[in-house]
């Protein structure tokens, strides 16, 4: 269902301008540490959020528990468990706190998602040398920061 | 920064991480070994420090129980080998000179790295500097099998006794470069020693219960790998895992944090050689 949403939403904005366009991590405008636009342009696909929690760079339940992915083993007790975030937090609120938690909490361990500066000795992914390549690349991409924002609003409690 | 219901809840939590290792008592061969004591003066944000023993699953602490389970003995005996042996072009071994055998070096490991004229030593050093220039043999490799096992031969001789770094003197400046280290967030993760294993020891990361990343069991015996691991090669992974360009085994940012994080255990007697997952 969410998926045919999100296809005719493409087909809509490809109508009316080109193609929509992703914010690059440094133009990303944070209000109090949220984000109100879609960073991709495009809606998030939920599905696709699920597995991103879990895999790759984002890998979010190595930090927190999610009841809603309890078939999948070892959660971690790092960050608050997620279960009901979308009671406490709005969209807007959800994507600053994905795309850099740090705007949000001051200091908090959690990683800056959709951020590229300002790394001390930043390594070439998980191979522990220096990083040679010309652009740094966020954690996760812009539109994989919607899909983890379009699942985290699906866990709500009340 | 706004205080959300959960925050309560994790002051909670975090406030009962601090009994999350076991209440085990470690003895090996009839000997209690302290696993739990009053945290160093100069640790500002931990009151105890606990060897990271007591975070591991029981099957794990059982290997270490008895020398006789515990894999790493068979490298121990292997260095007691190498310490007979003859090598380099003085025709000598390290028996030739330490006549009375590796018990010459009980207590060395309680004391390292210590500062010798000026110089920041680790165990790898004294060790590599005897082949080189008493023996004119070829130094080992830093995490070399041949290494490893020589270095946790000499550390045993102490097993029992508890760890106690100089940190002052000498030794001042090279600590303080150790401190800056733990506590800076390297890599696209951003993340320091400190975030791990002060701020969250006790808690889950993924499938790792985290300890308070001790190094008084060090070298370690890791069943995942087979082997001995190295005090640095257990600091480049862990660098490593916050997509960070580690430091060299054996580097002068390497050897400072290993004097800062031993200074960490002060206190906590030395397991030499442990058993780690
Ligand atoms: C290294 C650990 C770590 C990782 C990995 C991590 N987080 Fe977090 N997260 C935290 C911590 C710690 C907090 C608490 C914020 C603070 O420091 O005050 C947090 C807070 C949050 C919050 C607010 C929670 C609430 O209940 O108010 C959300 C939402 C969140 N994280 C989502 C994610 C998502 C999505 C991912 C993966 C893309 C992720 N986190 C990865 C550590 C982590
Ligand atoms: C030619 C004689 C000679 C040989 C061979 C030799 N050593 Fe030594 N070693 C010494 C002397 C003399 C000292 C004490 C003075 C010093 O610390 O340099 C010593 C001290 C040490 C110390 C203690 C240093 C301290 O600070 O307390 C260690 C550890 C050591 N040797 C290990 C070894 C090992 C391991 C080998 C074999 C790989 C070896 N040595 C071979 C002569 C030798
Ligand atoms: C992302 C979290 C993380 C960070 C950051 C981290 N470590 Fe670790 N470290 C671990 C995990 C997980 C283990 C294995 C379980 C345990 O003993 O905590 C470990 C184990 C260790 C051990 C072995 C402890 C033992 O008893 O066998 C040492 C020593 C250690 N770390 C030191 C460090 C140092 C020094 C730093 C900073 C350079 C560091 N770690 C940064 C996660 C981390």
């Amino acid at each position: 269902m969410k998926h045919v949403i999100g296809v005719g939403c493409a087909v809509a904005l490809a109508g009316t301008i080109v193609w929509a366009e992703a914010v690059k991590p440094t133009d990303v405008v944070f209000e109090d540490g949220a984000v109100s636009v879609s960073l991709s342009g495009m809606p998030g696909d939920p599905a696709n959020g699920a597995v991103l929690m879990n895999k790759g760079s984002g890998n979010c339940i190595a930090c927190h528990a999610v009841d809603a992915l309890s078939d999948l083993p070892f959660h971690g007790e790092v960050g608050p468990p997620l279960d009901g975030v979308a009671d406490r937090w709005s969209e807007a609120e959800l994507r600053g706190i994905v795309a850099d938690a740090k705007k949000m909490f001051d200091g908090t361990m959690m990683p800056s998602f959709y951020r590229t500066e300002g790394f001390i000795r930043l390594g070439d992914a998980y191979t522990g040398k220096a990083f040679e390549g010309a652009e740094v690349q966020p954690l996760l991409t812009a539109q994989e920061i919607e899909d983890v924002v379009a699942f985290l609003v699906t866990l709500k409690e009340e | 920064m706004n205080l959300k219901p959960w925050m309560a809840a994790a002051v909670i939590g975090l406030a009962g991480s601090a009994f999350a290792q076991d209440d085990s008592t470690l003895s090996i061969d009839g000997e209690e070994f302290v696993t739990e004591t009053e945290a160093p003066a100069h640790l500002e944000n931990v009151s105890t420090i606990y060897s990271g023993w007591r975070f591991r699953t029981p099957e794990t602490q059982a290997l270490q129980v008895d020398d006789f389970d515990n894999p790493a003995m068979i490298f121990v005996d292997q260095a007691l080998d190498l310490f007979q042996q003859v090598d380099g072009t003085e025709g000598k071994s390290c028996a030739s000179c330490h006549t009375d055998g590796p018990e010459e070096f009980a207590g060395l490991h309680a004391k390292m790295p210590k500062v010798v004229d000026g110089k920041l030593m680790v165990m790898e050093e004294l060790i590599n500097t005897h082949r080189q220039d008493a023996m004119g043999a070829e130094p080992w490799k830093w995490s070399g099998a041949d290494m490893q096992a020589m270095v946790a031969l000499i550390g045993l001789q102490s097993r029992g006794m508890p760890m106690n770094v100089a940190i002052d003197g000498d030794a001042a400046p090279f600590w303080e470069k150790g401190k800056e280290i733990y506590y800076t967030r390297y890599g696209q993760l951003e993340l320091s020693c400190s975030n791990c294993h002060e701020d969250n020891y006790g808690n889950m990361i993924r499938a790792d219960h985290l300890s308070q990343g001790m190094i008084n069991g060090f070298p370690t015996y890791r069943l995942k790998q087979a082997k001995l691991i190295s005090r640095h090669n257990r600091f480049r992974g862990c660098i490593r895992d916050t997509r960070a360009e580690t430091f060299a085994e054996g580097s002068d940012e390497f050897k400072a944090l290993e004097l800062y994080v031993a200074s960490r255990a002060n206190g906590l007697d030395i397991e030499t050689p442990a058993v780690r997952q």
